[in-house]
């Protein structure tokens, strides 16, 4: 994982703020834009978009918003969208239980993230008890 | 703020979608729905999604609420014009929309609800003769 991660070379970057529900809107809208750009499938497309729906919507709902950030990375000859969340909320005690299909501290489905995560290639979460949580994911093109 | 309009067509409502959802305009497309149902006292509800280029676990469950609370109400709920990618990923994000009726298109769509409305007339009224409505 390591060493995978240090190979990955970042071509555009650009920052969003997700504050309020309709700025889902235009965030899914920038990220289309970088997946259309590097040729990605639309298949692949609709579940990157959608995973990261499901991730702007978590940050509203438990941080109050949070910050974006959309990247077009590329290792090799594969092209990929990476995407950073990033809020300073409550974060999550137990990953492993949040990660879970099906549980949810709040009155959803459950299934934002286990969803979300299995909509994209890689897939990652930090998360400390009352500095907040960070998620990473990227979907290569082909992936 | 922006609402997504629902439209009466004869015993049914007709709802399409035209623009990105974010979780409050379905929200308030639940609420404005049902109280439609309820007013016009439909015996259908129709919602073309055939221009929504994604549905995520939020929206998805809008729709199985939707059909929910009109079944409630007595009204059937067809969903149609799903984009293929969107399924796909409904599917893969673990949301199989159970309980939602779905067609392929709005002619199909309502070829459905009329099949299903007319089942339940016939279930009523007494089968008085054979003059049923082919469809």
């Amino acid at each position: 994982m390591m060493n995978r991660t240090t190979m990955i070379i970042t071509l555009s970057k650009d920052i969003m703020h997700i504050i309020k529900d309709q700025d889902v809107v235009p965030f899914r809208n920038r990220v289309k834009e970088c997946a259309v750009r590097i040729k990605m499938g639309l298949v692949n497309q609709t579940k990157l978009i959608t995973a990261a729906s499901e991730l702007g919507r978590n940050m509203l709902k438990y941080a109050n918003g949070g910050e974006t950030l959309i990247e077009i990375v590329t290792k090799g000859r594969d092209n990929g969208v990476r995407l950073t969340f990033k809020d300073k909320g409550p974060g999550i005690s137990d990953i492993s239980l949040a990660m879970k299909d099906g549980y949810s501290t709040g009155k959803s489905l459950g299934l934002g993230l286990p969803g979300a995560k299995r909509l994209v290639n890689e897939f990652e979460i930090k998360s400390e008890a009352g500095k907040g949580t960070t998620v990473v994911v990227i979907k290569w093109a082909n992936g | 703020m922006e609402k997504i309009p629902i439209l009466k067509m004869g015993p049914f409502l007709l709802v399409t979608i035209q623009v990105d959802l974010y979780d409050r305009l379905a929200l308030s497309l639940e609420a404005d729905l049902v109280q439609m149902v309820n007013k016009t006292s439909a015996k259908g509800v129709l919602i073309d999604i055939s221009a929504v280029s994604i549905v995520d676990s939020f929206m998805g469950r809008i729709f199985g609420n939707i059909a929910a609370m009109c079944k409630i109400l007595d009204a059937e709920t067809v969903v149609v014009g799903m984009q293929p990618a969107v399924a796909i990923t409904l599917i893969e994000l673990g949301l199989p929309l159970t309980g939602v009726h779905t067609a392929l298109d709005v002619e199909k769509g309502m070829k459905l609800l009329n099949l299903k409305v007319e089942v339940e007339a016939d279930d009523n009224d007494e089968p008085d003769d054979d003059d049923h409505h082919a469809v």
